[in-house]
């Protein structure tokens, strides 16, 4: 047993290798990226050689984990909250199959939208899958849950999902870490049939996912991480994962309300059944969508079920100690404000970044071509909307611009323009431009190459070296494909290569190709203590 | 006793490691801890903040609320009035003088210290200038961690030790460089206040 000051993300890390992980998959998303990356350098993990590098895109990661659990080892999938979407597939079909070794997985919510396009509830997707989440409110919980769940998972025979939010992914607390266990042998499913979701045998899988619903339900009313605090008073509280902190924040550790903590599901009906037998009404208090909320509201006639459904805690955003304190109606008082002086500091691409060489040209370029036609991607270069470059028309999810140029270029919109990076493009781009080959589209396609996942970190990219050679093998015509160097000195040509292909009436590919300025910095600094 | 900290900057000038030091020192002391921070896109040359909480007791937010920090660290003089609802009425902040622009409309460098100067309890210092001094220009954040080290509840021994444990790996020209800065921040922070 270890102490250990870790982030929410790393907690989870340190229980499942604890736990007795053979692999993590995963692709870098924010707030989730640590996982990985912690099990990437930790000695046990490199030791017993865990599988802990990055998958393209978060199916192809779900898929391997379903692998490995057929093999009989425990699995963890990690991703962003949006990532869900991409592997959804895999991710509810996994729930009929079952596993034979556990698997995790982990979605990282981000309410407020930090680093994200949305503030989806990953809840959702355990609840449609009908899995077992776990929702932690501490680092603590957080390992002990990571640590616990490969068991839960293996008992159930079903996956297991946690569910964390920003805040506590990127907080660090103290944890102490249990005893290390050993990591499953392989074994083959029991029924080698299991895996094989034919109708006949989904069937019969789905009526064993259905009954097992009552055992989960049950386990939910037995956890330990479903916790009741007593209080007098007829107004009830539930409140979920790190809900439950503010709350505490809020009444200085004294919660007055009759209290259940959720840090399991499916909900523990019969708990909550209990609370609202004494109490007039029960306030919900969730970060994220009205989750628990919607499900109680039917539970009696005579109870009154508040949260974000009628305006007592705000829909959007994620939830902090001012926000409890006034639902509460307890004051938070600050004796300062902001100057007015002090002006918002926005991201910015960074000095010498890649990516704005190749706006610069390129809004060059639409200047003449016409404006409103660019369709952009996830990644660093998204802030190319933002001034001074205001270069994007687009930013939806991971591949969009693609397909969006492509959609834009078949209602008849002339010199569509896709600007996408390398790590992004073979995570969801390279189907879409096979759609375009397929017709010969007239859209452009710009990989802003810098060789790395920048935004998260600069993890290693699927396309690093690899571009031209993927973009080959679909079908771009070699005429077509051109690497340009986005540099100072080579504007001029850069802007003759791109004039070009816009104007040119079918699939082009324009792969600008410079390493994140952040990246080489990194190696050369690794480089230098290496020599050292 | 509790101290709640807000840790403020740019992206890349080296909160974390700041916040890191501080972590290492308060568990060492086996005080409660929890320390919040923002990755992603919030780290590309935008506004990044930390909450930090060190407490006898147990801290139930990772976030402080409005109006109950002890103390706005900064190691830039514009993102330390940012955070200033955060600030308690008797709170302190203390910042590096050295204006950080990257943007087109930063407001002139001496309006942001004659803000700054209004607060009752503030120390205002060119970490920039102190760490070039003992040719360590990258050590500013450590300066600043050193300004501010009489506030922290924790002990200063403790943060050379976490300095120690954190920088073991670089070398000790490394480690002696920060505690040097960290000294070089202390004495600084006690000049200015005796004035």
């Amino acid at each position: 047993m270890q102490k250990k000051l870790l982030l929410g993300v790393e907690a989870i890390a340190q229980g499942a290798i604890d736990g007795g992980l053979s692999g993590v998959y995963a692709y870098p998303g924010t707030p989730s990226t640590e996982i990985t990356e912690y099990i990437e350098s930790n000695p046990v993990a490199i030791e017993r050689n865990l599988h802990r590098q990055w998958s393209a895109n978060e199916k192809t990661a779900m898929e391997a984990a379903l692998g490995m659990s057929y093999a009989g080892k425990r699995a963890m999938v990690c991703m962003k909250h949006v990532g869900m979407n991409v592997c959804a597939d895999a991710f509810v079909n996994s729930a009929v199959t079952g596993i034979n070794g556990g698997i995790v997985v982990v979605a990282a919510d981000d309410p407020s939208m930090h680093s994200s396009q949305n503030e989806q509830d990953s809840r959702f997707y355990g609840d449609f899958a009908m899995i077992t989440i776990l929702e932690p409110s501490t680092q603590q919980q957080a390992y002990d849950m990571a640590y616990s769940a490969f068991e839960i998972s293996e008992k159930t025979g079903l996956p297991v999902l946690i569910r964390i939010t920003t805040r506590l992914a990127h907080s660090r607390s103290t944890v102490e870490t249990k005893e290390l266990k050993s990591e499953n042998e392989v074994h083959f499913p029991a029924d080698p049939r299991q895996f094989v979701l034919l109708p006949a045998i989904a069937k019969r899988r789905y009526a064993n996912l259905l009954k097992m619903q009552e055992v989960l339900g049950d386990n939910s009313e037995k956890s330990t991480f479903n916790t009741f605090e007593d209080a007098d008073s007829k107004t009830g509280i539930v409140a979920c994962g790190i809900a439950y902190n503010y709350l505490k924040e809020t009444f200085n550790g004294a919660i007055p309300y009759p209290t259940l903590h959720i840090g399991q599901y499916p909900l523990p009906i019969k708990q909550i059944e209990k609370l609202a037998e004494k109490c007039d009404e029960i306030i919900v208090v969730e970060e994220g969508y009205p989750f628990v909320e919607q499900r109680i509201k039917g539970i009696s006639q005579k109870i009154k079920i508040k949260g974000k459904l009628d305006g007592t805690l705000p829909r959007q955003g994620e939830l902090n100690p001012d926000i409890t304190n006034e639902a509460f109606g307890v004051k938070s008082e600050n004796q300062y404000a902001t100057p007015e002086l002090v002006s918002p500091r926005p991201p910015a691409l960074c000095q010498g970044c890649s990516h704005a060489d190749m706006y610069e040209v390129l809004n060059q370029v639409m200047q003449e071509m016409g404006s409103n036609r660019v369709f952009g991607d996830i990644g660093c270069y998204t802030l190319g909307a933002l001034p001074p470059y205001v270069a994007i028309n687009s930013t939806v999810d991971m591949g969009a611009s693609i397909t969006m140029a492509k959609g834009a270029a078949d209602s008849g919109v002339k010199h569509a323009v896709a600007v996408i990076g390398d790590s992004t493009f073979v995570h969801s781009g390279m189907t879409g431009l096979l759609d375009a080959v397929i017709e010969n589209t007239p859209i452009t396609v710009i990989i802003s190459d810098n060789s790395t996942t920048a935004m998260t970190g600069g993890q290693k990219s699927h396309g690093e070296n690899r571009i031209e050679k993927i973009c080959l093998g679909l079908g771009v015509d070699r005429e077509h494909l051109h690497i340009i160097t986005p540099m100072k000195n080579k504007h001029e040509e850069m802007f003759k290569v791109i004039k070009q292909e816009v104007e040119y009436q079918g699939v082009s590919v324009i792969i600008s190709q410079r390493e994140c300025i952040r990246t080489a910095a990194r190696k050369a600094a690794k480089k230098r203590a290496n020599l050292k | 006793m509790k101290t709640d900290i807000i840790l403020a900057g740019v992206g890349g000038q080296g909160i974390l490691s700041i916040a890191s030091c501080i972590g290492v020192a308060a568990m060492n002391e086996n005080l409660y801890v929890k320390q919040s921070e923002l990755h992603g896109m919030s780290q590309r040359g935008g506004a990044v903040q930390s909450h930090f909480r060190l407490s006898d007791k147990p801290v139930y937010s990772d976030q402080i609320p409005l109006g109950e920090a002890d103390i706005i660290l900064s190691v830039e003089p514009m993102e330390a009035l940012r955070y200033l609802p955060w600030l308690s009425a008797e709170g302190m902040v203390v910042t590096d003088s050295t204006p950080f622009i990257n943007i087109p409309n930063y407001p002139e460098p001496e309006t942001i210290t004659a803000e700054i100067k209004k607060l009752k309890k503030h120390v205002l210092i060119d970490a920039n200038s102190l760490a070039s001094e003992i040719k360590s220009p990258k050590s500013a954040n450590i300066v600043m961690l050193g300004a501010a080290s009489k506030y922290l509840q924790v002990s200063f021994k403790s943060l050379e030790n976490a300095l120690e444990e954190i920088f073991k790996s670089k070398g000790a020209a490394v480690v002696d460089v920060n505690k040097q800065a960290l000294n070089l921040g202390r004495e600084y922070a006690e000049k200015y206040i005796r004035g």
